[in-house]
């Protein structure tokens, strides 16, 4: 048998006080248990359905109909002249990510119990990749966007290259949250429970059914503590080119983002110590 | 690379009793996360804070307390001790899965560990995935794992079967490729919990002599188990951990004759009442091993009669009285159950002292020491059960009445009522 070098590490165990590092390096080095552990959710996610990934496209292709319906054309909610299907799909589409994310992030912890309580990695794994394994739907369902631009004849401005920026701050902010939840969960299963309610609220609260502009200015800056608000926003500036405006709003909700997110990772560093006592 | 690879000093780890918190609202949970985000901010305050969370008559339970040992470089040690006497704790403080309350430990080199066989295995996908996955999560490199792939399939036995998803998989498939996987972690320092308890006699073997090169392999172990026969073959040296700390850290064979010395002196000989069942209607006085003439004896011989006396006093009356006696190897195997209302009999008691015997004719257990498990029930409800009752010493006897007995090494559980003969079929 032959031993893996592995240089002098050293290990030092004790009861953390105070300040505890984030200790990337650890994170580092665990690099492909994350990819391993998103490809399995990848891989079981439609696992014995029928329709398999085309679920990924079929949910918010739905959601988008039944928008465009109820609120499009029964409402008559005015889209700033963009067409009612593209103009929700756009937002649709960052938004199911961060939902999904921030769902599947928040029961990671308590849904993974057995490796919590029996093997040793860097708890945050589990809810990042949860995260992550949504960016594979989300690509999916990236595909009908394009039919609909293509077929409203929607070209997109230079913004576009923006595309990524906001994509990485919809993962950003469905992690942030889910750092959050998950620790909360692994201690308090309420969590799960509200996360079906809570997604539904938080979406009538972004602008995804309803333009921004509807929102008055007055209440534009509270409106706008929303993580999501940056994102849809500047999603929709990203795809629909000339047709849309950046709104100021964007740079408050960015900041927000940025914000939970550290935030999540501290108060997560700071109950993973002894997650493993109480999942 | 000089002094020790693990070292241990004044580790302690608490629980609070009944693990969870109580049930709080959301609303309580959320102040408090808000509450700790704050404390995160100010490191000063958090412990005060963490302390002052904490009501007065919150139970704490030590799992482990004042824990300190040094493990040199290739030593495999094996951990031995009771049930929930910490052994597990002080595996999990090691490995990182929790963190100590009170003391510290460091170890050199990278630390494997292994304290269930076969957690993380997801049913959906296949053999061969699910070794990626498990290898990743023990801490195997891919690139690692593609180098040990086909031996790991290999040592599993399960080739034909490496696409198929393991929910198909019968459990011991699925424990093969799992300790397969675990088998073939390759780190300077080894954590073992109790994983050899799995699987049929003859994988278990083969793991065993996996283990041995692993030992040979100049590696550092700490190796818990229940399994006295497996640390005597893989360890040098043994530690003895008891109610959460360390009672004793020697040779193998001296901790493991501590060990199960202290185990005996439970069963001194017992005053009085054993147990009272949780309603007092029913008390055990004793569990008496007696000869044929009803005395009691402290070994009894293979071979012979043996009658299990049991003493008790009924405080009303108990309609459809049954007792079960469980028969345990020292390790912990069962090995026979006695069980009067299975055999055809129960018994109504009236109020009053009664002794329930059981006669087993010609006993057929190989020498050995055995631990009684008592319980009994009272139409089908049980009464009380108490564990480890009862020690049984069983010496070699004229079994079969030949004068010759089997080598005990060879011998098994039990001697067997046997009939030889031979029959031409061809001439």
């Amino acid at each position: 048998m032959i031993l893996v070098p592995s240089g002098e590490t050293t290990t030092l165990i004790r009861p953390a006080r105070g300040w505890i590092p984030l200790n990337l390096r650890e994170l580092w080095a665990h690099r492909e248990l994350a990819y391993f552990i998103t490809w399995r959710s990848i891989k079981v996610r439609y696992k014995q359905t029928v329709l398999g990934g085309a679920w990924a496209v079929l949910q918010p292709a739905a959601q988008m109909i039944v928008f465009g319906l109820f609120f499009g054309q029964l409402a008559g909610i005015s889209a700033n002249g963009v067409p009612y299907a593209l103009f929700a799909y756009t937002a649709l589409l960052p938004w199911n990510l961060f939902a999904r994310g921030l769902t599947d992030a928040s029961v990671s912890l308590a849904s993974n119990e057995g490796l919590v309580r029996k093997i040793y990695f860097p708890r945050l794994i589990l809810p990042a990749s949860a995260v992550l394994a949504g960016v594979f739907d989300f690509l999916i369902a990236f595909g009908l966007l394009v039919v609909l631009m293509l077929y409203y004849g929607v070209v997109p401005s230079a913004a576009i290259l923006a595309l990524p920026a906001f994509t990485l701050i919809a993962i950003a902010s469905a992690m942030g949250v889910g750092f959050w939840f998950s620790a909360l969960d692994a201690k308090y299963r309420d969590v799960r429970y509200t996360l079906p309610f809570l997604t539904q609220l938080w979406l009538f609260m972004t602008p995804i059914v309803y333009p921004l502009s509807l929102v008055p200015e007055s209440w534009r800056w509270a409106y706008s503590l929303n993580p999501m608000v940056g994102v849809v926003e500047g999603f929709r500036w990203a795809l629909l080119g000339s047709a849309w405006a950046l709104d100021p709003a964007v740079a408050v909700s960015v900041a927000v983002v940025l914000v939970m997110f550290f935030g999540g990772l501290v108060y997560f560093r700071r109950t993973e110590r002894t997650l493993a006592d109480v999942v | 690379m000089a002094g020790p690879v693990i070292q241990a000093g004044n580790l302690g780890k608490r629980y609070r009793l009944g693990q969870h918190e109580p049930y709080r609202t959301l609303r309580d949970a959320i102040t408090k996360a808000v509450g700790g985000a704050f404390r995160a901010l100010h490191p000063t305050s958090s412990r005060a804070n963490h302390g002052a969370r904490v009501p007065a008559s919150a139970g704490y339970v030590w799992a482990l307390k004042n824990v300190s040992f040094e493990v040199g470089e290739g030593e495999v040690v094996g951990v031995v001790g009771p049930n929930g006497a910490g052994k597990t704790t002080l595996l999990k403080v090691l490995s990182r899965i929790t963190e100590p309350t009170e003391g510290w430990a460091r170890i050199r080199g990278r630390v494997g560990s292994l304290l269930e066989v076969g957690t993380g295995f997801h049913p959906e996908l296949t053999g061969a995935e699910n070794i990626y996955l498990y290898g990743a999560l023990l801490g195997m490199r891919k690139l690692e794992i593609d180098l040990k792939f086909d031996e790991i399939v290999a040592f599993s036995e399960i080739e034909k079967f490496i696409d198929t998803p393991v929910k198909r998989y019968s459990s011991g498939m699925y424990l093969r490729l799992a300790f397969a996987v675990a088998a073939h972690l390759e780190t300077e320092v080894l954590l073992v919990d109790e994983v050899l308890a799995v699987g049929d006699i003859r994988f278990q073997r083969k793991c065993l002599g996996k283990m041995e090169d692993v030992a040979e392999a100049g590696r550092t172990v700490l190796f818990v188990s229940h399994n006295m026969a497996a640390i005597e073959q893989l360890c040098s040296r043994a530690m003895l951990i008891s109610e959460g700390s360390l009672k004793k850290v020697g040779g193998v064979d001296s901790v493991i004759e501590f060990y199960l010395s202290s185990v005996d002196a439970r069963f001194g000989a017992p005053a009085g009442v054993l147990a009272t069942s949780p309603d007092g209607s029913v008390e055990l006085l004793s569990l008496t091993p007696t000869d044929r003439e009803g005395r009691p004896v402290q070994v009894v011989q293979c071979g012979r009669d043996l009658s299990l006396s049991v003493l008790l006093r009924a405080a009303m009356r108990l309609p459809g009285v049954s007792v079960t006696i469980g028969v345990n190897t020292m390790f912990g195997t069962r090995v026979a159950l006695l069980h009067s209302a299975i055999a055809g009999q129960t018994f109504p008691l009236a109020p009053g002292t009664h002794a329930v015997v059981c006669r087993i004719p010609h006993l057929p257990l190989a020498p050995g020491s055995y631990i009684l498990d008592l319980q009994m029930f009272s139409q089908d409800e049980s009464l009380m059960w108490i564990p480890q009752a009862q020690r049984l010493m069983v010496e070699s006897g004229d079994f079969y009445d030949t004068g010759k007995t089997p080598n005990p090494k060879w011998a098994g559980f039990f001697y067997l009522d046997q009939e030889w003969h031979v029959s031409t079929i061809s001439r």
